[in-house]
């Protein structure tokens, strides 16, 4: 059971991981569009798209 | 009633008497209505793209022939550049600017197929719901005029558009509120799976729950003290300006949960309550950031719909004018405003006189007399000759950017039954306050080990969260529907106003009534009988692209027709049966007959247009045209009796037009002649018998009825000062989204009711349960937080398309498929 004692901090420590690079994603300007890219994957780039 | 069918480009519907232009789009002829449409189809086609008529939703707008800009190059000057576009480091440019004319996804695909390959340009990528663009090009490699030409000749003008500082500061808003909630969700998350272990005591070794309260106070600290700081932030503002608001109690029960399970963690006694308090934040601040980004979303929307000052300002050398950006104006330059055109800085007036229109400040729709040495301020349209000016302020010193400035503030006021909502609160805090410390002193009569649990319980249970979010939830929720429909709710009171509506009004010209021409009555002045001289004018018209020529799409034969000869802007010529007949203004059609036919009383009275045919022999007729009933016109009219308000129109037309058009749309109330004193009046009168009314207009004599309605609806298409008068803005060519408001706005209100019943119904039955020390502190916040789930649930019912009459939904839903609503005229 003394595992959670190391297991725990590790968890911690991913969970500082996920933020930092969360911090790192607002600032960098991906949250700040959330409509487009939803729609760019129905946009093919193929000018013939799959299908034709 | 001739044949029709519907542009494949704008989706108009048109005549097909009138053979309508082919073009060939994936292997099929397709028709289109007029020759500005079919050479952007043309040109969609050679460049191999038709694709976009496939994975359009909606048609494309309406094209005319002159509102594509013909030059550019202004846009090239350094000065004009200064305001929305941002240089890189490697060289590059970056430009962000509005599209005109975008409307759904495939025209985005259109736009990035056709830009993007172009020698020079690195990235474009444009937002559907917003139109915002970002250009991102190497400007060594192709200008920028030559990109907006492109976009211009694809249909979708370029407005420039600068991010002001307010947007800035609103954008790392949103990224801070962004983070507080990753911080919040994640911590809360983990802090609950410690508390669960907690709970359920899985480890009887004290020293394995002695660790996990350690964990938790660690993962807890920055929950509460980060993402939980606005709470406190404005829990201490609140009570320094004694007025308590919703996060007092907030701010209370987080802190004090926190704090006493900090003090239990160290004295290793009692309860902890991080989960408690990590959920709270975590809710809390989902709802928050929500209804900011609905509210912050208006606000960029409106903002940018509402530039009024022109980019480009023509400046005077001596003689010689020069394009300069607005920007390089200084104090002191001449410059020269054409007619028609906004003045792009505060100046005195060098000319002896002057008129313009300043009812962008004042209201007033006529446009004043200025002499010289008046001010003329920037923003107001010059209404007669060239002016001069002397500059006398620029940029953020002009008369309109200091008002536009209180404007942007007004724009931030919540609305008024939020506000409502908070005064309640303010009453409800006071009385948890009292209730929590009345629970506290009493059980610590009682069990004074328990006096604090019991006090927190009652602090989170009742916690007016969803009292808070109820009313601003729906707002967010409704605007954003309307939004993605077509309309824009410009200022906040606008939904709560449209649900109170009883009156709706319409001006005809350019909101009923759209740029489609039909005929409407005919003269004759020679020997031909009426058929004989609609024969003619139609064989006439039929080469003609002009869009007066699709009034005269007729039924009857076709004659044959040969020499046919357009004089731009006065009419066409051609030989009929072997004579020559021409068709259009009076002058021209003057010119070809002999001079003794008498024009007496044959003036153009009002905004009726006529037009003339004629042989040598003389005048044969003369062609009253009438403008027809906007798309959606009538379904709109039939939706709106259905929700039993009383429809009038309000035109400034004759009576015949207005007649002719209410009594197609069948509405029975309409007043036409009417000044735009005279229709303000009218909303008076209606406003006194105690109607609410909602006036749709566009023009700029509609501007003082628009801002003096209870709530007004402008035509995005309309004049800029229409827009910035009304509440709310309609962006395509369909009135639909109007009906769509008023049902919204009824749904809200009906929404906001219920959710206001739950809170309250919610708090009666909690609060003497957690009073008497029923509820454990973790109980309390997952009631709390089901009680705004449900809330929050409840709001967002209202983005899904209401359970509209069948034959509609495809219709009123903005993107379901091409509309084909055929129209009865």
């Amino acid at each position: 059971m003394n595992i959670i004692f190391y297991l725990i901090p590790l968890g911690l420590v991913l969970l500082l991981a996920a933020i930092a690079a969360f911090f790192w994603a607002t600032r960098s300007g991906q949250f700040d569009d959330l409509d487009t890219p939803a729609w760019r994957i129905i946009l093919d780039d193929e000018k013939r798209p799959p299908g034709d | 009633m001739t044949p029709t069918t519907h542009c494949f480009h704008c989706g108009d519907e048109f005549s097909t008497e009138q053979a309508p232009t082919l073009v060939t789009i994936d292997g099929h002829a397709r028709e289109f209505c007029s020759g500005a449409c079919a050479r952007i189809g043309r040109l969609i086609s050679a460049r191999g793209l038709d694709d976009f008529y496939r994975f359009r939703t909606d048609p494309a707008g309406r094209v005319s022939g002159t509102a594509t800009h013909s030059d550019w190059t202004s846009y090239d000057r350094a000065g004009v550049q200064r305001e929305f576009v941002a240089a890189e480091d490697d060289g590059s440019h970056r430009a962000q600017f509005l599209l005109e004319g975008v409307h759904c996804a495939a025209c985005v695909w259109l736009i990035e197929s056709a830009v993007a390959p172009l020698d020079g340009v690195l990235d474009i990528a444009v937002d559907p719901v917003t139109t915002r663009t970002n250009l991102h090009w190497a400007s060594d490699r192709i200008p920028l005029s030559q990109i907006f030409e492109h976009l211009s000749a694809l249909g979708f003008t370029p407005v420039p558009y600068t991010q002001d500082a307010a947007e800035a500061a609103r954008r790392d808003e949103r990224r801070q509120a962004l983070r507080r909630l990753a911080v919040a969700g994640l911590g809360m998350m983990q802090v609950m799976s410690f508390a669960v272990a907690l709970y359920l005591g899985a480890w009887s070794d004290p020293a394995i729950g002695e660790y996990l309260r350690l964990i938790s106070l660690l993962v807890a600290t920055p929950v509460v003290l980060y993402a939980g700081a606005p709470f406190f932030r404005s829990a201490w503002l609140g009570i320094r300006t004694r007025s308590l608001g919703m996060d007092v109690p907030v701010a209370l029960a987080i802190g004090g949960a926190w704090s006493a399970s900090v003090y239990n963690t160290f004295t290793g006694q009692g309860e902890v309550y991080f989960d408690s308090a990590t959920m709270f934040v975590f809710f809390l601040t989902g709802a928050r950031y929500l209804e900011m980004a609905g509210r912050h979303r208006a606000l960029s929307l409106s903002a940018a719909l509402s530039t009024h000052v022109p980019r480009v300002a023509h400046r005077l050398r001596g003689a010689v004018a020069e394009t300069v950006g607005t920007l390089e104006l200084e104090t002191g330059d001449q410059i020269l405003v054409h007619p028609g055109q906004a003045v792009p800085a505060d100046g005195r007036l060098r000319d002896r006189r002057a008129s313009v229109h300043e009812s962008l400040l004042t209201g007033e729709s006529t446009p004043v007399a200025k002499r010289q040495g008046d001010q003329v301020i920037a923003g107001s349209v010059n209404g007669g000759q060239p002016i001069h000016l002397t500059v006398t302020a620029t940029g953020a010193n002009t008369v309109l950017a200091q008002i536009s400035g209180l404007s942007t503030t007004a724009a931030g006021n919540k609305p008024r039954l939020v506000a409502t909502a908070d005064r309640i609160a303010r009453y409800f805090v006071a009385a948890v306050l009292c209730i929590a410390g009345a629970t506290y002193a009493g059980w610590y009569g009682l069990a004074p080990e328990r006096a604090f649990e019991v006090a927190l319980s009652v602090l989170v249970v009742t916690c007016p969260c969803a009292l808070a979010l109820a009313t601003p939830a729906v707002f967010t929720v409704a605007t954003s529907a309307l939004a993605g429909r077509g309309l824009l709710l410009r200022q906040p009171g606008a939904l709560q106003a449209m649900s109170e509506v009883t009156s709706v009004v319409f001006d005809k010209t350019g909101t009923l009534t759209g740029d489609e021409i039909a005929l409407a009555q005919v003269e004759l002045f020679g020997a031909l009988d009426e058929q004989q001289a609609l024969a003619i004018a139609s064989a006439l018209e039929s080469r003609s692209e002009h869009p007066i020529a699709r009034a005269f799409a007729q039924s009857t034969a076709t004659a044959e027709i040969s020499d046919f000869n357009v004089s731009q802007g006065a009419g066409v010529e051609a030989r009929v049966d072997g004579q020559t007949w021409r068709i259009g203004s009076y002058a021209y059609v003057d010119a070809l007959t002999a001079a003794e036919t008498s024009c007496a009383g044959w003036q153009e009275t009002g905004d009726q247009r006529y037009v003339y045919l004629g042989s040598q022999e003389g005048l044969a007729a003369r062609f009253a045209l009438t403008e027809r009933p906007r798309p959606g016109a009538d379904e709109v009219v039939e939706r709106l009796s259905a929700l039993g308000l009383e429809l009038q129109i309000a035109s400034g037309d004759t009576a015949g037009p207005v007649q002719r058009l209410a009594h197609s749309l069948g509405i029975a109330q309409y007043h036409a002649g009417l000044k735009p004193e005279d229709k303000l009046e009218f909303l008076h009168a209606l406003q006194a018998r105690g109607e609410r009314a909602l006036m749709v207009g566009d023009g700029i004599n509609d501007s003082p009825v628009l801002a003096g309605a209870d709530v007004s609806i402008a035509m995005g298409a309309g004049t800029a000062l229409a827009r910035h008068t009304a509440d709310s803005v309609l962006l395509g060519n369909s009135l639909l989204p109007v009906a769509d408001a008023l049902e919204t706005s009824r749904r809200a209100m009906g929404i906001v009711r219920q959710n206001l019943t739950w809170a309250i119904g919610y708090n009666l039955l909690a609060v003497p349960l957690a009073a008497t020390g029923m509820l454990a502190p973790w109980m309390a916040a997952l009631g709390m937080s089901a009680s705004s789930l449900l809330v929050t649930g409840n709001a967002l019912r209202l983005g899904r398309a209401p359970a509209a009459p069948a034959s509609k939904t495809a219709s009123t839903s903005s993107c379901c498929a091409t509309r084909k609503s055929a129209l009865p005229i």
